[in-house]
């Protein structure tokens, strides 16, 4: 057993859903403050992005670190590349973030208006995106990272008629343009989350399986490997 | 505890040929430090001029000053009572071969005028377990020689010879250069262990090794030590380009 690499990695793991954690608050807080025009709960998104950023960095520097002392291979080589893209997504997850509570930030300073679109319930199926994507890392299944990637299609549809209603929206009532295009904006962000929680779940996939299933392609199998017997 | 050594202005001598030039070095006490560079760069002779062994070499000298914790190495000090304080272990495992395992862990022990059986006993049994060897010898000490185990084990048999005697700091010239993979590994994980309670340095023409190892690197070249830090920065981002060519394997 190599005590010193496995601690390495085990910090790496706990650094990494500490991050998770970060960006999934994010994302749940700047939504709860569209849905109640909440400017406290802006602030704190905005306030909160430089630990998201410094969090990168130090799990950047960590992997860094392990790639060039302990040269891991097979799994554990395929664990850290996969943190170390994981983690990307991690902090534009909560740039997105940081998008949506600025755009908040301005909805708040016009009327009040009822648009047509549902961004509360976008926002759920995302966040629950970001967390069954953190859940599977969390748990090395890839199983229930494939189910996130089949989620993705039901968010773009969603972002799709916001789009379509909301620029009728603009059409027909220019007078609430700046708040639709503003909601519109929200679901594009929310759609982007919602691309880098698939991202994530395709970087289990690969680490778990080694398979590189983005832009489409299919793993051989996402069942869980036999354990291995043998001596 | 491990202690600190401190090497200021060392230079070291073949007749007239100069091996070392100006070696300056801070190793940290319960720290392991690594020592890389290409072959006859003066690494070794380097770790010998710490406890003095380069003095079994006829004309060898030095100048400069080697302190180990408080103590200097050369004013005035017995090579033998300083030996006690570094231990050394070498390439090649060299257990005593016509003696038992437990009379090898006892040997430097009973030179140092050790006649306490209960003693000895416990101090043969803490250092075989220090060393991770115990559980493979503890039912056959006095049965089996030091030359009848594997190589591997040879090796932490020697690692507990020089533990028996309690050190400060550990030496290790290559030690597991004749040891297959396994048995590399097993020694690996004991320096991480070591360290809390020695001072380690070891001299390793695999890199690999002193990346995992050690939390210091110094690089040698020429007789000079071209670069010393933290492993992860001489590993990631070294400093001087001839250190970053040898890691990265565009010579040495």
């Amino acid at each position: 057993m190599r005590t010193r690499f496995q601690q390495q990695m085990e910090e790496l793991r706990e650094r990494l859903l500490r991050m998770g954690g970060l960006a999934e608050l994010a994302v749940d807080r700047a939504t709860q403050a569209y849905t109640e025009r909440d400017l406290t709960r802006c602030q704190l998104v905005l306030e909160n992005e430089s630990l998201i950023n410094a969090a990168e960095r130090e799990i950047d520097e960590l992997a860094f670190d392990i790639l060039a002392t302990q040269q891991p291979a097979a799994v554990d080589l395929r664990f850290i590349l996969a943190v170390t893209k994981i983690n990307a997504d991690l902090e534009r997850v909560g740039d997105q973030a940081v998008n949506i509570a600025e755009r908040v930030m301005d909805l708040i300073e016009l009327p009040e208006v009822e648009l047509p679109v549902d961004i509360p319930r976008m926002a759920s199926a995302v966040s629950a995106m970001v967390r069954r994507s953190l859940e599977s890392f969390v748990e090395g299944k890839a199983e229930l990272a494939q189910a996130v990637l089949e989620m993705d299609h039901v968010v773009d549809r969603m972002r799709d008629e916001a789009f379509i209603v909301l620029v009728r929206i603009m059409n027909e009532q220019p007078q609430v343009t700046q708040q639709a295009l503003d909601a519109l904006l929200v679901a594009r962000n929310l759609e982007r989350v919602a691309d880098h929680a698939t991202n994530i779940a395709e970087d289990v996939i690969f680490w778990v399986l080694g398979a590189d299933v983005r832009h489409h392609a299919q793993a051989a199998s996402v069942a869980p490997r036999p354990e291995a017997t043998g001596t | 505890m491990g202690v600190g050594i401190t090497v200021e202005h060392l230079n070291a001598f073949y007749g007239k040929t100069q091996a070392l030039f100006d070696i300056n070095i801070a190793v940290q006490a319960n720290h392991a430090t690594a020592l890389i560079g290409p072959s006859g760069c003066g690494k070794s002779t380097f770790i010998r001029c710490l406890n003095r062994m380069h003095e079994t070499i006829p004309e060898a000298r030095v100048d400069g000053m080697v302190r180990i914790g408080e103590f200097s190495v050369y004013n005035g000090t017995s090579a033998t009572q300083l030996r006690r304080r570094v231990g050394m272990v070498f390439q090649k495992p060299n257990p005593f071969p016509t003696m038992s395992i437990y009379d090898n862990v006892a040997a430097g022990l009973k030179l140092n005028g050790f006649r306490n059986r209960k003693q000895l006993d416990e101090i043969v049994q803490k250092s075989l377990h220090s060393s991770a060897l115990w559980d493979e010898v503890k039912d056959s000490l006095h049965k089996k020689s030091g030359a009848s185990l594997s190589g591997g084990q040879q090796q932490r048999l020697c690692i507990a010879r020089a533990l028996a005697v309690q050190p400060e700091v550990l030496l290790m010239d290559e030690p597991c250069s004749a040891l297959d993979p396994i048995s590399t590994g097993k020694i690996e994980e004991l320096i991480f262990q070591l360290k809390e309670q020695y001072t380690i340095v070891i001299v390793t023409h695999n890199m690999q090794q002193a990346a995992r190892v050690a939390e210091f690197t110094g690089f040698f070249l020429l007789g000079k030590m071209i670069e010393f830090d933290k492993t992860e920065k001489v590993f990631t981002n070294p400093s001087d380009k001839r250190t970053e060519d040898y890691v990265t394997g565009r010579f040495g």
